[in-house]
């Protein structure tokens, strides 16, 4: 009796989702956002949900769920019940970083989260403080291979996106600068416009208001074309340290198991946004790199995943910053 | 001078907008009700009412999250004048004397002199805003890790003149405040520390659980164990006004804090935590019976109340002028103006100067509405408490809950609520005060994280806080306030500034 109970059960559960994938969705889905409501990636994430809400006739209620570095939101998406009504707004630290920095990290970015597709990425900048002593990047390079240890860099915590690509910058040039570590990346770009620290990296949206006013320097942008937002600085690639290549990207992503015709919905509904007139200029006035054309949808962002994650492990290993 | 009129003027004309004015008072209104809500602070409420504002004018929308910010934090004291529930840090020396009143049945005056000093911070605040905006920035950039350290250090003096009983029992009170803090992740290596495995507890402990636990929870287990006191508490109730001998006790009081506020609020961080904390030590040094502290003293009502809400507004002036959010809820302004197409920074006020001189002449305008929808609902909360306490106090324990539950969205918060009120009821049981505790428990992590950040800047060298003159002059100021409160009690003589 009891076996044919579970046999009913499992039959009706097997044919309510099939039901329910045709005319998804139904109520509104939770997009999980794994930082504070008003940071870069709730910025993006609220930006094209709400065109993704017109899209599916169905509101995207943005849920921020903080702590661990992203780590906790990411986690409690991964367990959530694969329907399409619980997604996530991912990003570099959340799904590749985290890998490297956390060895008991709960998830796989790779196996446990099904891709529905990139958002937009946010360019690093390499900047200095007011009266740092180099005109441009070359000038920069040289003077903090000579000081290395003497440099004060500022962070907005382990971990951070600030923290990471910095990483990176400092792996390049072959310097180990003493790392100030601040909470936010509020309180570091104030240290670095009082000058207390020497130079940070950090995503375009925080510094360009501040190098337009000439508060700071900026030297460099780690993309291959320069940024509209900031088109006299140049890139990384033109000023001469063309590996420097990094972008904080944000990403949807759903629980694993969830089925294809929605993660499809969904990924429509996200190229759609990203085509708007409306959203593009929203997203390029904050400085932010649009995917376009391949660079968008499921298998492309699964491919960036294995790639940044493959990339960033080993950095961050051989910086022998580990948290537990 | 003219410039500023000039200034102001536009600032108005843009403020006073029908549509403005129409969404100044909504926001004002919003964040009271919403700020009453034990748990539900300012950060919480701007975060749920994000959206709201999405399909608004830039300019009416920030005005409009403005006014919710100045409604919550005003709620929030409501909370813990009634039901000795602290909205915010900033509200917790709120409940050392505001509760005590209204346990005497002068929940009214403490709630009037409460809107009336704010309203008075509020107007003072926004001419600083206005005239010194620029010049003030300058000075809150010279603080660096060494002067904030320095900073902290003078806050750690203030909370052991806070305690009302025995100064050892404060200091102790202090340290668990600061060990508590120090749940949570290392600043520099990433590592979780004193966390137990528990992943919750990565970020640390939230302080909203925290105070609540101990002030909130267990009050009402106390509250439950004497009933019937507790009812005649409530018959007491008298007039809804400040007295004349209120309002003249008051006066200088708030005068004092709203100069006190307006300073420190420039500063990132815990400007205006510190303010409040600093004010009602400030009435209790120079009141000429400190033994009225703790028990309903209504300086320790207005002097803390108007700091906080100077400090408030002046916490703008960091990002109205650099760009840089000095706290959680102006970064929440920061995302606010990015949403709407404004990257805030240096040149806000040159290229938007309707935008900047509209949002500062809002401000005076919200402390104004404050005003008007609090006096007549003073009236409302007062008769709330008369409300038995049988059917008062689960009301006050669901909200709560919810309040703790959207925080983070996590049921584990509620949880630890619920402990932290175990552990305050224990507390009361053996007179040890949580004031100074909470005093430990904000400032420890500004105090630590300084800390290191100036060492490491320094080198590892500690001569770095004496070196600097603006530490300098902290660390004397604070040497001089300890030994006044220490060394009576070397010649065993019961001093009257900090033990009554």
């Amino acid at each position: 009796m009891k076996k044919l109970l579970l046999a009913l059960g499992a039959a009706l559960l097997a044919t309510v989702p099939a039901a329910a994938q045709s005319d998804y969705p139904t109520r509104p889905i939770t997009v999980i956002v794994p930082f504070a409501a008003g940071g870069p990636t709730d910025t993006v994430t609220r930006i094209v949900g709400e065109h993704m809400s017109r899209t599916l006739g169905q509101q995207l209620v943005v849920e921020n769920v903080v702590g661990a570095g992203g780590t906790t939101a990411s986690t409690r998406a991964m367990r959530a019940t694969p329907d399409g009504y619980t997604i996530i707004t991912g990003h570099m630290g959340t799904h590749a970083a985290s890998v490297g920095l956390y060895p008991k990290l709960a998830y796989d970015p790779r196996k446990d989260f099904e891709p529905i597709g990139l958002i937009a990425g946010t360019p690093i900048l390499i900047l200095a403080k007011k009266d740092f002593p180099a005109k441009d990047l070359k000038e920069f390079i040289a003077y903090v291979k000579a000081n290395g240890s003497k440099l004060n860099e500022a962070h907005a915590g382990v971990g951070s996106v600030s923290f990471t690509t910095c990483l990176l910058l400092n792996h390049l040039l072959g310097v180990k600068p003493t790392l100030i570590p601040f909470t936010g990346t509020g309180p570091s770009m104030n240290a670095l416009v009082a000058g207390q620290v020497d130079y940070m990296c950090d995503q375009i949206v925080n510094a360009v208001p501040q190098v337009q006013a000439g508060t700071i320097k900026a030297y460099a942008v780690a993309t291959p074309q320069r940024n509209p937002a900031l088109p006299d600085v140049p890139t990384t690639v033109e000023a001469g340290l063309p590996d420097y290549q990094t972008s904080a990207w944000n990403a949807l992503f759903a629980p694993k198991g969830t089925p294809k015709p929605i993660l499809d919905k969904l990924s429509a509904a996200l190229d759609k946004a990203l085509s708007d007139e409306t959203v593009r200029k929203r997203l390029l006035d904050l400085g932010s790199d649009i995917p376009e054309g391949k660079a968008r949808g499921q298998e492309a962002l699964a491919a960036h995943v294995k790639a940044e994650i493959d990339k960033w492990t080993p950095i961050i290993k051989a910086a022998g910053i580990e948290a537990k | 001078m003219e410039e500023l009129f000039h200034n102001l003027a536009l600032g108005f004309s843009v403020a006073a907008h029908p549509t403005n004015l129409g969404l100044c008072l909504l926001g004002a209104l919003v964040g009271t009700l919403i700020g009453v809500l034990p748990g539900i602070g300012p950060t919480a409420t701007i975060a749920m009412l994000l959206p709201i504002t999405f399909g608004l004018p830039p300019v009416g929308a920030l005005i409009m999250l403005a006014g919710i910010y100045y409604g919550a934090m005003y709620g929030g004291s409501t909370t813990a004048i009634l039901v000795n529930i602290p909205g915010e840090a900033a509200s917790v020396v709120t409940t050392l004397d505001g509760f005590q009143m209204a346990k005497q049945g002068r929940a009214g005056a403490a709630l009037a002199i409460a809107a009336l000093g704010s309203f008075f911070a509020g107007c003072v605040a926004t001419v600083v805003v206005a005239a010194l905006g620029k010049p003030l920035t300058s000075v809150a950039l010279q603080f660096g890790p060494a002067e904030y350290f320095s900073l902290m250090v003078l806050g750690m003096v203030f909370a052991v003149v806070l305690a009302k009983g025995s100064v050892p029992k404060a200091i102790t009170m202090i340290l668990v405040g600061l060990i508590l803090s120090m749940v949570g992740t290392d600043i520099e290596t990433g590592q979780t520390r004193m966390t137990f495995g528990i992943i919750e507890l990565s970020d640390g402990i939230g302080f909203v659980g925290l105070a609540m636990g101990v002030f909130g929870f267990s009050e009402i287990m106390r509250n439950l164990e004497v009933a019937e006191q507790r009812e005649l508490v409530q018959k007491k109730v008298t007039g809804l006004m400040p007295t004349r001998k209120d309002i003249r006790d008051a006066t200088p009081a708030v005068i004092r804090g709203t100069l006190l506020g307006s300073l420190l609020g420039i500063l990132p961080g815990g400007g205006t935590i510190l303010s409040a904390f600093g004010s009602y030590t400030l009435e209790k040094k120079i009141a000429k019976d400190p033994s009225r502290f703790g028990k309903g003293a209504i300086e320790g009502v207005a002097g803390p109340e108007s700091a906080n809400n100077a400090a408030s507004q002046t916490s703008f002036i960091p990002l109205l002028t650099l760009g840089i959010p000095p706290n959680a809820v102006m970064a929440l302004m920061v995302g606010a103006m990015t949403i709407h197409g404004i990257v805030p920074g240096p040149q806000v006020m040159t290229k938007q100067p309707d935008l900047f001189w509209g949002l500062v002449a809002s401000m005076w305008l919200g402390n104004l509405m404050l005003v008007i929808i609090n006096l007549p609902l003073v009236g409302l909360w007062v008769r709330l408490l008369r409300v038995p306490y049988r059917l008062l106090f689960p009301m006050i324990l669901v909200f709560c809950c919810i309040g703790i539950y959207t925080l983070n969205n996590t049921p584990f918060d509620v949880v630890m609520t619920g402990l932290f009120g175990l552990l305050g009821y224990w507390f009361i049981k053996h007179d040890l005060e949580p004031a100074p505790m909470l005093l430990g428990f904000v400032l420890g992590p500004l105090m630590e994280e300084n800390l290191r950040r100036a060492m490491l800047l320094a080198r590892g060298d500690a001569t770095v806080f004496l070196t600097r003159p603006i530490s300098a002059g902290l660390i004397a100021l604070s040497a001089i306030l300890l030994i006044v409160a220490v060394l009576p009690m070397i010649r065993g003589k019961r001093d009257e500034v900090f033990v009554e």
